[in-house]
């Protein structure tokens, strides 16, 4: 497997302003510049929380009330670092079990007093399975499918 | 992607050899020569079940030397990968702009 050349991926960007600023918006304003199309509710989305506490979530509440976590908060040190899970599958859905999670870094760094850097990594997106995208395109949303995805990510855990 | 015909991959991992041919190369890349060693069928019967699976999307194959190694797909999470670097670019990008915009923010 090549998982370390392909399960990684690495964004940065400079933004002006100061690093405590820089923090605060990530953090209290995701809902307001993550792509539309990360929406797994039925419905559109009236905000996105993320709760700023260890053990807190990123949830998204639809505009019927819904809800949906989609990462759970796993260290939360402001200015400088939030790390979070990706509970999503490749298919676009809820992942429930952690071990099938990947996980996002942010740290942010001090440029200038009014300049600082953002730096993110989404890593270990292995864990999401390898072949399961070509799994799934053949399949779609068969009922039956569940079954042989739970299977298919059994064969793996079996191997290491 | 996109191009497997609906089921493939349903289909493929339905049958026990099968899965036992996706358990073997879940812990390394193996030649068919290895794959009929392992396994209790012929090497032509491997090889007709690695056709399937490579049709399905699951495996892949590459030659090496007079050798042919099979390996689960890498395609899936090279997939993912694309789309969350997309998506994070996206979000980055959009992050920029708001932080840079205070008079636009929302309260």
């Amino acid at each position: 497997m090549t998982q370390a050349a392909t399960a990684v991926v690495r964004r940065q960007i400079i933004v002006e302003a100061p690093i405590e600023r820089a923090f605060t918006v990530f953090t209290e304003r995701f809902g307001d510049f993550k792509p539309p199309e990360h929406n797994l509710l039925g419905v559109a989305i009236a905000e996105t929380v993320f709760e700023p506490k260890v053990g807190g979530h990123i949830y998204d509440r639809g505009v019927d009330g819904s809800e949906c976590r989609w990462a759970r908060v796993l260290a939360f040190e402001p200015p400088d670092r939030v790390v979070f899970s990706w509970d999503i599958s490749p298919q676009w859905q809820i992942e429930t079990e952690p071990d099938n999670t990947s996980e996002v870094e942010v740290q942010f760094i001090v440029e200038t007093p009014q300049r600082t850097r953002v730096e993110l990594e989404h890593r270990h997106i292995d864990r999401h399975g390898p072949g399961w995208q070509a799994v799934s395109d053949g399949v779609g949303h068969d009922q039956g499918w569940p079954l042989y995805l739970n299977r298919y990510a059994a064969l793996f855990s079996e191997g290491s | 992607m996109g191009t497997y015909q609906a089921a493939d991959g349903f289909d493929a991992l339905g049958d026990p050899t099968r899965r036992a041919i996706v358990a073997c190369l879940a812990e390394r890349p193996r030649a068919v020569g290895e794959l009929a060693d392992e396994l209790p069928i012929s090497r032509p019967a491997v090889s007709q079940h690695l056709r399937v699976l490579k049709d399905a999307g699951l495996v892949t194959d590459h030659a090496a030397g007079t050798r042919r190694f099979y390996r689960l797909n890498p395609a899936g999470v090279a997939a993912l990968r694309d789309q969350l670097e997309t998506f994070w670019s996206r979000a980055l990008n959009g992050y920029q702009d708001l932080i840079e915009q205070p008079d636009e923010e929302k309260s």
